[in-house]
């Protein structure tokens, strides 16, 4: 049924696109060339293509210069060595120097599947959220791929990008538009609203829909590809609406999309919520189902989770 | 090679910033002192007979820059960059107070003049290569020059970073170590030694040369010959004096961050 699209191609492509119409744009990389498919870059634009070897903190505070130039430099490399290992040099270097580096992370959360705990960024989006002014996104397939980092290209100042590498199915039409910090309405209902973010869970959270609407449980999905900054308006709108709010992440439930959208609601319009996510646990090795399993990362466990928050609607004191 | 006249023309403006120096943490009542004085030379040769800068334009394109990777040491250099009319004289005695332009670590949205925001440790030398690369890619001549700290040289960064100026041949950087033998804690070969400093910059490719970094006319040829290495980034491993000038804190190691009262500050201009 799915149109599916291999979004480490889509990526590169777009990268490579973009790099034609905006000669600003250099590439850099630590070693994992291989890994992210950048070749197309570095055949076409050898002298902006810059592998810096494993040396990630060296690649981002180059980044930082080659931005302080008058660059727009895309580091590239896993989501754990973007955050985990260059924290300091992106918030240094680039956030605080007020700078322009485009950081890309790939292999998110579960999908670092085979190369396992070490490498799984299930933290990322939360070491990442405490940088002020930060732009943060997750892109939930090829087309929204292409148009968000078109839109972090036309934006001044730091982004990160996580970057799910593998094959995802195309959500939406070739013409939509797109907006960092703008999430998108997928699907409409009126009993609960999925709140998603990135390849793995808006795909999920489109699954329990349907299994929900079996049920004849009403579900609203949104894919909320920036988690910072979260569109609050929309996720008034969600509580107002529907009541009730499940947030979906391949990330800890903490300090990633759940918790953006909790602070939201307590302060704004308190709601009931569950949040499905890893909870406080380390990543493991595995195939990417057998993950999703272990950390609770499906359509399933977004179901149950719907069940309980609705109980929760349902029972909630009206004041 | 200097003439007499240059040399002392440089030797008296030496002077005159270690004096703005002082006068602007004596005014304060503390600050980083020690590796403000140690870099006083250096500073004055950069930006009064090396560098191609416009103070007028401080974001000019095609200018040299500097990346003080030691931010710490940013009271020196808004000592010359004032000097020099980037900004006014009196925004020296802001140093650090609420609202300044002059944060106690170089910031370059803050302060006209400052090329890159520095202040944690070993990112300097990093960022001067975006910046050389940049440049290359631009077809821009100008040189980026910096300054590594000795105890900054404990960083691993340090050493990524002369491992990849050296793989992209940028002989546009030309890089100094204010070798002053001490860290925060003590002396360098006590808490973290870094000898042999001057091999260890010879094995990572780069063209290495050892001076006293507070004689003017070995700086000024220093930088002359690393200006005309065709492939190599270049080291200047300047042996310093932390606190160089100010006698009762010269080679003190209490002197990273040093309380100095007005009155003694003025005393010990007075004695420059």
């Amino acid at each position: 049924m799915s149109n599916q699209l291999e979004m480490r191609a889509v990526y590169t492509e777009t990268l490579l696109k973009l790099g034609q119409l905006d000669e600003r744009i250099v590439l850099l990389e630590a070693d994992l060339m291989r890994a992210t498919g950048s070749k197309n870059f570095k055949d076409e634009f050898p002298h902006r293509t810059f592998n810096v070897g494993v040396a990630e903190a060296n690649m981002v505070s180059i980044s930082a210069g080659l931005s302080s130039a008058g660059k727009l430099p895309f580091a590239n490399t896993f989501a754990c060595f973007a955050t985990r290992r260059t924290f300091d040099q992106f918030f240094i270097s680039a956030n605080y120097a007020r700078l322009n580096v485009k950081l890309v992370g790939s292999d998110p959360g579960v999908t670092a599947a085979l190369n396992g705990g070490t490498h799984m960024a299930f933290e990322d989006m939360g070491i990442m959220r405490t940088i002020p002014k930060l732009v943060i996104f997750e892109p939930s397939d090829p087309i929204s791929l292409k148009k968000l980092m078109q839109a972090c290209v036309e934006y001044y100042g730091c982004t990160y990008m996580r970057l799910h590498r593998s094959f995802a199915d195309v959500l939406y039409d070739e013409n939509e538009d797109f907006e960092l910090g703008k999430g998108k309405i997928l699907r409409e209902g009126q009993d609960v609203a999925l709140i998603a973010t990135g390849v793995v869970m808006v795909g999920e959270a489109l699954k329990a829909a349907t299994l929900l609407a079996e049920r004849g449980i009403f579900a609203t999905v949104v894919d909320m590809h920036t988690i910072k900054p979260i569109d609050r308006n929309l996720v008034i709108q969600l509580a107002a609406t529907c009541g009730a709010i499940v947030t979906c992440e391949n990330h800890q439930i903490v300090n990633g999309l759940g918790s953006a959208v909790a602070e939201v609601l307590v302060e704004e319009i308190p709601t009931p919520m569950v949040r499905v996510g890893v909870k406080d646990l380390f990543g493991e090795v595995g195939s990417l189902d057998y993950l999703k399993e272990r950390f609770g990362l499906t359509a399933t466990v977004i179901v149950e989770h719907a069940e309980k928050v609705l109980e929760k609607k349902m029972t909630a004191v009206k004041i | 090679m200097m003439d007499d006249k240059t040399l002392a023309e440089l030797t008296d403006k030496a002077k005159e910033i270690r004096a703005l120096t002082i006068d602007a943490i004596g005014y304060l009542g503390i600050g980083h002192l020690g590796g403000s004085m140690s870099v006083v030379e250096v500073l004055t040769m950069l930006y009064y007979r090396h560098m191609d800068i416009d103070p007028s334009n401080p974001r000019k394109v095609d200018r040299d820059q500097l990346v003080l990777s030691k931010g710490h040491a940013g009271p020196a250099l808004y000592s010359v960059l004032a000097d020099k009319g980037y900004f006014p004289k009196d925004w020296l005695h802001t140093l650090n107070r609420g609202g300044t332009r002059l944060p106690s670590h170089c910031d370059r949205n803050l302060t006209p003049g400052i090329d890159m925001t520095t202040g944690s440790l070993g990112q300097g030398l990093s960022a001067a290569i975006g910046i050389a690369l940049s440049h290359r890619l631009d077809g821009i001549a100008s040189k980026i020059f910096v300054i590594i700290g000795d105890g900054e040289s404990n960083e691993g960064q340090v050493w990524e970073a002369a491992q990849a100026a050296a793989q992209f041949k940028l002989h546009h950087i030309i890089a100094f170590t204010d070798y002053n033998k001490l860290q925060l804690d003590g002396f360098m070969h006590e808490i973290m030694n870094i000898e042999d400093l001057t091999a260890k910059w010879v094995s990572f490719g780069w063209f290495v040369q050892r001076i006293n970094g507070h004689d003017l006319p070995q700086i000024d040829l220093a930088i002359e010959r690393a200006k005309h290495e065709p492939l190599r980034p270049s080291m200047i491993v300047m042996d310093t004096i932390k606190g160089k000038g100010v006698d009762f804190a010269e080679n003190q190691s209490t002197n990273h961050n040093m309380k100095l009262d007005y009155e003694t500050a003025l005393a010990a201009i007075a004695k420059l």
